[in-house]
């Protein structure tokens, strides 16, 4: 036991340092450009690029540059944005988790939820009209672009029935939790609603795939052939089967978003995401700042691989024996 | 005659499909007493399986359409509801699958398993039904069943596995078993393990049994009474010696011809019967085994019925008192199309 | 009953003759029974029908532009009129309401020969410009899904058939893109390739050209098919018709081609559709982050980031696009779906590894 957690610690170390080598060599090694200009932003005068190079040993060769940028990363922690003049990046990103925490929490427990009924109901109901219906729903759900989704939203709720139905939404915008709980909620209702949309669509369509197949199963006919009842067969036999490769997935998503994928939807409804901010910062070409947010979404991402193999051995006695 | 266990009258078991009605079974009836073995043989395809599927309301599609009739204790189990049907899967008839890879949930202990079986239909506590199940472990000769019953089903060898799954069949202690084909996935040793469980415990708890397999071999070690089934229809059905020793249909001289015997002739190949199982959406008129038969002859246009002297019965046209002569040509021929270096028989 | 003795008696005939020759099945090869199958599949044949009129309303574009709307979607027209009710309007009239400031551009007329749909702020026809979009959308989506599924094939296979070595490399190699959160590593690399090009070797890509969003998206998910690819020939190298292949003396190279790949061909072939709508999807996303398509070219994605400053005012510009892309989208992921359910309806949704 201790041998496979070490293995799976140096593998995800490995991962990491993969990755950060990844998006240095993109940002600095692509052929033609000039790392220091990229830096040191617009209009930087001959000294900040001079002094950028110093910095940064952008006069040195490849590896040296890697381990300085690193240790200004890791180690000293002073790494500072060159757009933002002395604004430090850590601090930064720390800052936006929260916001991105609160956004992708709320809707996971949203789309987890409608996911697993819609899916339920899917399977347990095929052969009726409601399960293409739903089907269908997942579908549209899963092909909306999720900005063009939140814009929708916007426009109804922001403009069009504004004075109406939807007098009571709130400007686009972020309210933290220790502020005011209602106002946090009100702030993320329809940001949670729009990312559930998309992952609630998934998650319905694969959990029905995978009910349809467990109920094919041989255990279920053996189920079936001891008395047990349709609806006992349907949870606890076919679903507690069918839930796993959910879970996993679940976890792997997570993961993604609360590194940043939620880029969409921060921009979207003005959220002062680590999304958002890793989107600004790309957009600036603040080098600093991406690393910062990079790094950050990568560790998210091993976490999270990490953290579904434990689960998947939790819930899978065939994976703890293996 | 004391009343019958089971008694099953002209069932049949088709599947609507876009290509028009398949009949699975097409119309079997036999009779099963209390405490008694029945082995009913055939090939893939034959219905075999589906047959008893259908008593018990395990065919689930949609499309599949069950009539005839097949009292239980008295009760028409075709005529049934799915709830009532279920009060009696697992109590009064139980059933045991092929495959013990995969027939049991891997993601609960064997001993879960068996809790659920007694549970379903009996209000015992959790603990009541863990200390049977361990029980019930021992009995069908798990060594030590105090510990294993806590164990997952993919941490058994397959025929432990089978065990443990016949232990959780007999569970509430069924009048009758049905077994399909359950020691087709497992070796020749365990297979015999298994099958001489199956006869202790059918003599301990007095259930009928109810074997069904492709293999002749089985049926000869089990079986009191056995029933040769083809094309969804039964083609012979007799006391097992009796079928053994003096088997009169055409179908079931290839099925045994095709057993090597202990102490016969040395053969070279073994002998098949020709052609493939007819597949049930491509039954020709009349007897179904006609394609494949030596003895096709004109009467066998129109389906010739089950009948013959005494018990043992059978669905051929040809003359009864020919039949041993008959046997034995399609023996030699058979035999000899085998054998390269015979040559054929004239 | 001397005649059934006297044919058995007198046969020289071997045994086989007895039997009927229509007990011999014929059946039908495996594409053969999907493409029936698939046939049958309502909700992808509707979808695959849906799929060919958009696909033709976008090839149809220059028609439509020069013979049915006669404008130029691609010059500013800040100064254009038109005629709407029988009056003459210019194409961007003043604001009324508000502050009375800036120019509102006219909204749908659904007239098809005049600005169908409106104009966007900069006079543009949108309908024409949807259809125009629609080719590039179309054209990234569908070449980065067939580009990503060839190169994930032959990653997948040689990493799952070789083992050892050569698949601990790739496999990490996979993991490594893999890790990095799909839309964040194309970000990345939009962000950086956009500005210069691509330049290795012989390979030169200019800044804007379209080759570069459609690398770009294959190349983030190529992990994504890959991975299942890989698993499943690492289970095929198991079987045994593959070791009897080996055992025989055939070549690394014979036995990938006729034992391998046919069999992850139907895998790959499932992924296809799903592949477009997603690489469709993530081009949009590019694109409304002014990373993907760039001027003058247009997409879908591009053409919702013009109406994102009409969007109060004038939300068919958005609204049209986004419309579009839900539809084929959608119909994709049915057709997807049924391709599925033809070929091999035990395959899983999404691959976990």
């Amino acid at each position: 036991m201790i041998g496979f957690a070490a293995r799976r610690a140096a593998s995800a170390v490995f991962v990491l340092f993969a990755i950060s080598v990844l998006v240095f060599l993109i940002f600095f090694a692509t052929p033609g450009v000039d790392p220091a200009a990229r830096i040191a932003g617009r209009n930087a005068s001959p000294e900040t690029l001079a002094q950028v190079r110093a910095q940064f040993g952008l006069d040195e060769p490849l590896p040296v540059r890697y381990a300085l940028m690193m240790k200004s990363l890791f180690w000293t922690q002073d790494l500072t944005s060159y757009v933002n003049r002395g604004t430090e990046v850590i601090p930064q990103v720390l800052q936006a988790v929260p916001v991105t925490l609160s956004l992708v929490l709320g809707a996971a427990v949203l789309w987890m939820v409608l996911g697993i009924v819609m899916g339920t109901l899917a399977a347990a109901w095929r052969g009726t009209a409601v399960d293409p219906v739903i089907v269908l729903l997942g579908v549209v759900g899963v092909s909306m672009p999720v900005y063009w989704l939140g814009e929708v939203v916007n426009l109804i709720t922001q403009s069009r029935l504004h004075d109406s139905v939807f007098s009571w939404v709130p400007p686009l915008g972020y309210v933290p939790i220790t502020e005011s709980v209602g106002q946090w909620a009100l702030h993320l209702l329809f940001p949670w609603l729009t990312l559930s949309v998309l992952y609630a669509g998934i998650y319905a369509r694969v959990l029905r795939a995978e009910l349809l197949g467990a109920m094919g199963e041989d255990y279920v006919r053996t189920a079936r052939a001891k008395g047990v009842s349709e609806r006992r067969i349907l949870v606890k036999h076919a679903l507690r089967c069918s839930l796993i490769p959910v879970v996993s997935l679940f976890g792997l998503d997570l993961g993604a978003l609360v590194g940043g994928a939620a880029l969409l939807t921060e921009v979207v409804f003005g959220l002062p995401g680590v999304g958002r901010l890793t989107f600004n910062a790309l957009q600036n070409v603040d080098l600093p700042v991406i690393m910062g947010c990079v790094m950050y979404a990568a560790f998210f991402v091993v976490l999270a691989n990490a953290l579904v193999d434990l689960v998947y051995a939790v819930l899978d006695p065939r994976v703890r024996h293996a | 005659m004391p009343e019958p266990l089971l008694e099953v009258e002209d069932l049949r078991v088709t599947f609507r499909s876009r290509g028009g009605a398949v009949p699975a079974v097409a119309g079997l009836s036999f009779t099963l007493h209390a405490g008694e073995v029945l082995g009913i043989v055939g090939e893939s395809g034959s219905g075999k399986s589906v047959s008893m599927m259908s008593l018990l309301g395990l065919i689930r599609n949609t499309n599949c359409l069950v009539e005839g009739t097949a009292r239980f204790q008295g009760r028409d189990l075709v005529s049934m509801r799915d709830g009532e049907l279920r009060a009696l899967r697992g109590k009064d008839v139980a059933m045991v699958f092929q495959d013990p890879m995969t027939s049991l949930t891997p993601v609960y202990t064997v001993g879960w398993h068996i809790a659920e079986q007694i549970r379903a239909h009996e209000p015992v506590s959790k603990a009541v039904a863990r200390r049977r199940a361990i029980t019930l472990l021992e009995e069908v000769g798990i060594p030590d069943p105090a510990r294993r019953v806590d164990d997952y089903p993919h941490q058994f060898s397959g025929g432990m596995r089978q065990r443990a799954v016949i232990a959780m069949a007999l569970a509430n202690n069924p009048t009758l078993l049905i077994a399909d084909e359950p020691t087709t996935a497992l070796d020749v040793t365990t297979q015999a393990q298994i099958l001489d469980l199956l006869q202790r415990l059918q003599r301990d708890h007095g259930s009928a049994i109810v074997m069904i397999t492709h293999d002749m071999g089985v049926v000869s070690q089990v079986a009191d009474r056995v029933l040769v089934m083809y094309a969804g229809r039964a083609v012979e059905e007799g006391p097992r010696a009796e079928v053994f020793r003096r088997p009169s249909h055409p179908y079931t001289w290839g099925l045994l011809g095709s057993v090597p015997r202990v102490g016969a002739e040395r053969q070279r190949r073994l002998p098949t019967i020709p052609g493939s199982p007819v597949s049930a959406d491509a039954v020709p008129p009349g007897c179904p085994f006609q394609p494949r038969c030596r003895y096709r002859h004109d009467r066998c246009a129109q389906r010739p019925p089950l009948e013959g002297p005494g018990d043992h019965v059978d669905a051929c046209w040809l003359p009864q008192d020919q039949r041993p002569e008959l046997r034995a040509r399609v023996d030699a021929v058979a035999v000899a199309a085998g054998d390269p270096e015979r040559g054929a028989v004239r | 009953m001397s005649s059934v003795l006297d044919a058995a008696g007198s046969a020289s005939a071997p045994v086989a003759d007895a039997v009927d020759p229509a007990v011999r099945g014929a059946g039908a090869g495996p594409w053969r029974t999907a493409l029936r199958q698939l046939a049958r599949n309502r909700s992808a044949m509707a979808s695959l029908a849906v799929l060919v009129l958009v696909v033709a309303a976008c090839v149809l574009a220059p028609l439509y532009a020069s013979a049915v709307a006669h404008t130029d979607p691609f010059t500013s027209n800040v100064s254009g009129t038109t005629v709407v009710d029988g009056q003459p309007t210019p194409l961007l009239a003043p604001t009324e309401g508000g502050l009375g400031l800036g120019v509102t551009p006219i909204g749908p007329t659904w007239d098809p020969t005049r600005y169908f749909l409106g104009v966007d702020n900069q006079g543009r026809d949108v309908m024409a410009r949807l259809l125009y979009g629609g080719r590039t959308s179309l054209l990234i989506g569908a070449s980065s899904a067939l580009l990503c599924c060839l190169v994930a094939t032959a990653v997948g296979v040689v990493a799952g058939y070789f083992g050892g070595i050569v698949d601990a490399v790739l496999a990490r190699l996979l993991d490594v893109v893999w890790a990095f959160p799909v839309y964040l590593l194309a970000i990345c690399l939009s962000v950086v390739l956009l500005t210069s090009g691509l330049d290795v070797g012989p390979v030169h890509i200019g800044a804007g050209s379209l080759w570069l969003p459609v690398l770009i998206i294959a190349v983030v998910y190529v992990p994504y098919v890959a991975r299942p690819v890989r698993g499943q020939v690492m289970a095929l190298r198991e079987k045994e018709f593959l070791q009897a292949s080996i055992g025989i003396g055939a070549s690394d190279l014979r036995v990938m081609r006729r034992e391998v790949l046919p069999n992850v061909v139907p895998t790959v072939v499932v992924f296809l559709p799903l592949m477009t709508a997603l690489n469709m999807l993530t081009e949009s996303a590019l694109s409304f982050l002014s990373i993907g398509v760039q001027a003058p070219d247009a997409s879908w994605g591009t053409i919702i980031n013009d109406g994102l400053g009409l969007l109060y005012t004038r939300p068919a510009v958005t609204l049209a696009p986004g419309i579009a892309i839900v539809v084929t989208a959608a119909a994709l992921n049915l057709l997807g779906d049924g391709v599925r359910d033809a070929l091999d309806p035990r395959a899983r949704l999404r691959g976990t590894a």
